[in-house]
């Protein structure tokens, strides 16, 4: 399937004249088995396209909640193999929802970006983001994912001019993700007015979806932005609720993966419940 | 013999690209891509500029003290009874190591780019220091991130640096060690995108950075291969300096580096020792990776995640090196050896008690190797270290490591 499934999803929803709601989670946090439990129940959450963060060391564009997620899931003994064991299982139950991985460089590359591209594409995993890994040097991951067919997604991001977003958008296909403010996840939020201009600029250099994310926190937030853009991603507010219920009871993680899926619930509906009439573009 | 140098086919490199070959690249986040890119436009300009090379010349030398002495270690040289040990006396800067060299370039940049704020990383504290000092002369608000282990057991730095008008923000994400504070910085980068100037102290990050630091560093090995000239009528046949990063290292190697006949040795920290996995060694202990903007050699797990790095010196401890020096290794230009914790106090003791001069930890590191390669080559021969900073600032640190209290 892999990029193909991406497009299928986003033809869908265009077809319903709704935007997508994207739901971040990252594989592992806080521990294999809750991990699992969050990712299978994530459709029926109502997250039409799931970013499965993979865990390193030195998250240096994370925020907060992200940077400790990625410390959870290290400590439970994650690894971006193990990371593909999970989407193998993920895939067992769901055929439909595009998985898109998420992470850092490095992991990747001890992996090797051969044997990472076959074994993300046999897994089912459909697109790839990382996030230090710039159009410039992207290019040896790039060939070996367009053998396996699986996505590279690019970030475009507010310091990205015209000039540059032709060099971003280059040798990218599923979708863009636009990076709605300059600084970490999590952290400060941009207004919908802002990122509005930004998408369509976007969405026309690219001619692909775009998926906004950074700073999307409440269902009121992320409304806005599915009136303006192809997709919301949130990602610290879902991580943030295994923090809060690991601090309520340290060590069961009972609970967990029904506290993160109410919220996402509590986001996908206020997404979808934005009319066709009522969105941009 | 001539005091320029030959031709250096070796300064060719980095490519456009930021390549030392395989290593170096811009390894970094979109956002900051536009801003990396405009930085090498600035530094490409500068470089171009003589009226550059001049107003950082005066500053090198009134205010930094420049040119730095080339010093024969006498009872040294006698103690290990071989080679001629010379020290090129770069502890002797303003702020007493080679660090303010690259502040020094890097705050008239900043300058010339009408940033208005700076932030910095710092291990050690002597790059904290550096940077808060001509942020300081500058007028310049500064903010250094330092991680939380390395405040505890820097304190007389991180006094140095609030006097000097610098915020000091205590880094607890991650070990909270150097590498910490360098994330924690790109996180601050990568928000204040519009005003503010990110002055990386080592060699290494996404390009410019490594040939910047390297070219505001080569002030060290252009001005010691001529004093040596001076005084021995040639070339030394061995420099030797110690790694972290690897900025005072690159200084010294980069303008010998043309010349055939000069060995070149770079001595990394092997903490308890590299068996022990607690070491801060990246090209003995390490393998090639991507981390902070570069690909180089990295202490890492089989999954890719970066193992911390361990060393009595907090300069030394990080867990990877610059690209230019990756490069060296694997062409075989440079080679790279190393000194444990107890090796660098048995080099540090033997140079405050031979010398009268007490070295920072981190150059402690060379001198144990500079001693066997001193018997190695034998009399006749020469060999040149870099004395890249000295030692006030350890001396807490030392006197914990020998059992006695201050």
């Amino acid at each position: 399937m892999t990029v193909a499934r991406i497009d299928a999803r986003f033809a869908k929803l265009k077809a319903e004249g709704r935007a997508a709601f994207i739901a971040y989670v990252m594989a592992g946090d806080p521990g294999i088995e809750t991990s699992f439990d969050i990712l299978k129940g994530l459709p029926a959450a109502g997250a039409d396209l799931i970013e499965l963060g993979f865990p390193f060391s030195d998250p240096m564009a994370e925020g907060v909640p992200i940077q400790k997620a990625s410390l959870r899931s290290l400590k439970c003994g994650m690894t971006l193999a193990k990371t593909l064991g999970l989407v193998s299982r993920f895939r067992e139950a769901d055929q439909t929802t595009p998985l898109i991985l998420m992470g850092y460089l490095n992991p990747v590359m001890s992996y090797g970006f051969a044997r990472f591209a076959e074994d993300a594409a046999a897994a089912g995993v459909d697109g790839v983001i990382i996030v230090d890994c710039p159009p410039e040097e992207a290019g040896p991951l790039a060939d070996a994912l367009d053998e396996t067919k699986v996505a590279l997604i690019r970030l475009a991001t507010p310091t990205t001019d015209d000039a540059r977003l032709q060099v971003v958008v280059q040798r990218t296909s599923g979708f863009v993700y636009y990076v709605s403010v300059a600084g970490v996840t999590g952290a400060n939020s941009a207004a919908a007015a802002d990122i509005s201009p930004a998408v369509q600029r976007v969405r026309k250099a690219s001619g692909l979806p775009v998926a906004v994310g950074f700073g999307i926190r409440t269902p009121e937030q992320a409304a806005a932005v599915a009136k303006i853009a192809d997709a919301a991603v949130v990602g610290s507010a879902l991580v943030d609720e295994i923090a809060a219920e690991l601090d309520r009871n340290l060590s069961a993680h009972e609970g967990v993966a029904s506290k993160v899926l109410a919220k996402a619930v509590s986001l996908s509906s206020a997404v979808a419940a934005v009319t066709s009439a009522e969105r941009i573009g | 013999m001539t005091l320029t140098p030959p031709a250096n086919s070796w300064a060719s490199y980095p490519d456009a690209e930021g390549r030392f070959g395989e290593f170096g690249g811009r390894y970094v986040a979109e956002t900051l891509m536009p801003l990396v890119l405009e930085l090498n436009r600035a530094y490409e300009a500068a470089k171009a500029d003589p009226a550059f090379a001049t107003e950082l010349g005066g500053y090198m030398t009134h205010y930094v003290g420049r040119p730095s002495p080339l010093y024969f270690a006498e009872r040294l040289t006698a103690h290990f009874g071989g080679a001629k040990i010379y020290f090129k006396r770069d502890e002797l800067n303003h702020t007493g190591a080679h660090k303010i060299n690259n502040c020094m370039g890097q705050i008239l940049l900043a300058h010339r780019m009408g940033k208005t704020r700076i932030i910095a990383e710092t291990g050690a504290g002597q790059h904290g220091v550096a940077t808060a000092t001509v942020c300081a002369r500058f007028g310049l608000p500064c903010v250094v991130y330092m991680g939380a282990t390395d405040v505890e057991r820097q304190k007389p730095n991180v006094f140095r640096m609030n006097l000097l008008g610098a915020e000091v923000r205590p880094v607890t994400s991650g070990t909270g060690t150097l590498k910490d504070a360098m994330n924690e910085a790109m996180r601050d980068w990568v928000t204040n995108v519009s005003d503010t100037y990110y002055l990386i102290g080592t060699a290494a990050g996404p390009h410019p950075y490594p040939a910047m630091v390297r070219d505001f560093q080569s002030v060290i090995g252009t001005e010691a291969r001529s004093q040596m000239l001076e005084a021995e009528g040639r070339l030394p046949d061995v420099v030797v300096a110690c790694i972290g990063g690897g900025s005072n290292a690159i200084g010294l190697f980069h303008p010998f580096l043309a010349d055939e006949s000069v060995r070149m040795v770079g001595v990394e920290a092997a903490g308890h020792g590299i068996e022990t996995g607690l070491h801060a060694a990246s090209l003995t202990g390490g393998r090639p990776g991507v981390l902070h903007g570069n690909k180089t050699y990295l202490l890492q797990d089989q999954d890719g995640q970066i193992i911390d790095a361990h060393s009595i010196s907090a300069g030394l401890d990080y867990p990877g090196i610059g690209p230019e020096h990756a490069f060296l290794h694997d062409t075989g230009r440079a080679t790279y050896v190393s000194s444990t914790d107890a090796e660098a106090l048995e080099g540090f003791k033997l140079c405050a008690e031979l010398e009268g001069i007490i070295p920072a930890l981190e150059p402690a590191h060379a001198i144990p190797r500079v001693g066997e390669i001193a018997r190695e080559i034998g009399k006749g021969g020469i060999v040149l270290m870099n004395l890249c900073g000295r030692g006030d600032k350890d001396i807490f640190t030392v006197a914990d490591a020998l059992g006695r209290t201050i």
